[in-house]
């Protein structure tokens, strides 16, 4: 039944091609608009090049050699000292914040979205509603201080769990506003008939609405799995063993530690950022896609 | 079903955000016991010098990555929406430096703006070479620069985004009038664009207190205090100087500028909606 609605009719998507065919004519010469594209492409491909290059040098030869020049004798001594260090630590470390934070963050968010639209006339709801939406405006690293305490308190401090509770909760309202204005934009007939067939609100949740969502579910998804991966204040402040550092804190003090080894430590940047770009590359579609239409809305 | 999610963002959002008001007025080293302390941290908080100097380079940071990224990414994204082909290949690259975290680009403009061995010393270019982080104006524009780096192709997507949702017949009806490419940038693809460019500039603004990852790492807010923003002031004096107090209080000022902005912009936004609706 899902299916049959949502699939689009290749009629309405027809005119829609041809207007844009006569937008990109009216468009074309836009020369300033152009370099100022690809200066930026060379901008960003520069330093990234010179990551890579340079992490393959020795670090007498990073010294001496023209720094985009590729390296005479490539060597993976930088990766194999990054590697024996502690870095696979911090990489599960990173995977396990990052699932345990992303996971039950986007489910709550989605059956907390479900209901705000669902009972749009509760009073409650609408004010939890305004509460998230609050918490859009609101610096969140300001909170870290009282965060800190809460997790000390709970006997929490220097766990991965003291970087997943917190992570979890500032996602949320992001979360919730993007999703809650997908869940409106399933059609209120489907829910009508499901209800005649005698389905449940929790039974809707599950079978109508979360097959219906799931593309933005994946881009929120992916957007909170990103900013907590990428996180760097709260494992600082919420964690001080070197067996608990996730991927950026473990890159800070590794840059501290060999900070002369500029290839050892480029290195350590590459490796902490492939298994994302790897990602990247299986889920770009969905992430350019839903990240650029949620924000243009 | 809204509750799992508004439990865990008051006992981790809403209680954080109170207590930090609490504990403005509390004296506390970050270990041991908390004692009621009256106005004592306000009073040193916002007689330090320290204070004005921190909004201000808050301030200066948010204005200035504002003003760099904005025109960059409209017409990068201007640019983007007109080319089918280009933007496919440009958008995944363009997306990259998204990807990485605040630390590694950090890390990594350290070593490559080094004095003594980054890429000015190595590619023999004496405009290059200089002590980008040890001069205070010089450190601030890496700060821009590096936030610029990270963010203005995502920007330029949002604008992209928007400027496809124009429609073409505005244009057409536009160049039938005998408006010019730069006249119809102007007049259409400008005001057209007036909610692109508030979303884009919320996320810009708001996001521009949250660099504290980035500057904590690139300079640690130095040379001096030349880059000690708001957030890293808090941090510093929370976590280094162990003064939770005097750090509450600076959070307290954080969170009231991230409102007002978010209200200000707000504003902006409420009048600018009527009048599209006049419009229309």
């Amino acid at each position: 039944m899902a299916t049959t609605v949502h699939t689009p009719s290749p009629a309405t998507t027809a005119p829609h091609q041809k207007e844009h065919a006569a937008l990109r004519r009216l468009l074309r010469v836009n020369w300033l608009g152009g370099a100022a594209s690809w200066i930026w492409l060379a901008l960003v491909i520069v330093p990234l090049y010179w990551i890579v290059v340079t992490s393959f040098k020795q670090q007498s030869a990073y010294f001496t050699n023209n720094p985009f020049a590729p390296p005479t004798a490539p060597t993976l001594d930088n990766y194999r000292l990054v590697i024996e260090s502690d870095f696979p630590r911090y990489f599960l470390n990173s995977v396990v914040v990052a699932l345990g934070t992303t996971v039950p963050a986007v489910l709550i968010a989605f059956m907390a979205s479900y209901a705000i639209v669902r009972g749009s006339g509760s009073r409650f709801l609408g004010g939890v509603s305004g509460l998230f939406l609050m918490g859009l405006a609101i610096p969140l690293q300001a909170t870290v201080i009282p965060v800190y305490l809460i997790i000390i308190r709970m006997g929490l401090y220097d766990s991965l769990l003291a970087i997943i509770l917190p992570s979890i909760a500032f996602a949320i309202p992001l979360s919730v506003l993007v999703l809650s204005n997908f869940v409106r934009d399933v059609p209120k007939e489907l829910f009508e008939s499901m209800r005649v067939d005698g389905a449940s609100e929790w039974g809707m949740l599950w079978r109508l609405a979360f097959p219906l969502t799931r593309p933005a579910l994946v881009t929120v998804s992916i957007f909170n799995g990103l900013t907590v991966w990428n996180g760097f204040l709260l494992p600082l402040i919420l964690t001080q063993s070197p067996d608990k550092r996730t991927l950026p804190l473990g890159l800070w003090t590794f840059q501290g530690q060999y900070s002369v080894n500029v290839p050892a430590v480029l290195a350590s940047v590459v490796l902490t950022t492939l298994p994302i770009l790897v990602l990247y590359a299986i889920g770009r579609r969905q992430l350019l896609g839903g990240l650029t239409a949620g924000f243009s809305k | 079903m809204a509750l799992p999610a508004l439990g865990m963002f008051i006992v981790f959002g809403v209680v954080p955000l109170l207590g930090v008001l609490a504990l403005s007025f509390a004296q506390w080293d970050g270990l041991g016991s908390i004692h009621v302390a009256g106005l004592s941290n306000w009073r040193s908080v916002l007689s330090d010098p320290g204070l004005p100097h921190a909004l201000w380079v808050t301030f200066l940071v948010m204005f200035l990555s504002w003003a760099v990224q904005t025109p960059l990414a409209l017409l990068i994204g201007v640019f983007l929406a007109g080319h089918q082909r280009y933007r496919a290949v440009l958008a995944v690259i363009y997306f990259v430096p998204l990807l990485l975290s605040s630390a590694a680009i950090a890390i990594t403009y350290k070593a490559l703006l080094d004095p003594n061995f980054g890429l000015g010393p190595g590619l023999h270019l004496g405009i290059l070479t200089q002590d980008w982080l040890g001069k205070p104006v010089l450190a601030l524009g890496v700060v821009i620069f590096v936030v610029s780096w990270q963010f203005v192709p995502f920007h330029a997507l949002i604008y992209q985004g928007g400027v496809m949702q124009i429609p073409a017949s505005m244009y057409e009806a536009a160049a039938i009038d005998g408006a010019g490419r730069v006249r119809q940038f102007f007049s259409i693809t400008l005001p057209q664009l007036k909610y692109t460019i508030i979303t884009s500039s919320t996320l810009m603004v708001v996001g521009s207190l949250t660099f504290f990852d980035l500057i904590f790492v690139l300079t640690a807010g130095g040379p001096g205090d030349a880059t000690r923003v708001l957030a890293l002031d808090m941090y510093k004096r929370g976590f280094q100087a162990n003064l939770m107090g005097p750090a509450s209080a600076i959070a307290v000022i954080l969170v009231l500028v991230g409102l007002g902005l978010a209200l200000l912009l707000r504003r902006i936004g409420g009048s600018t909606s009527d009048s599209q609706l006049e419009g229309a």
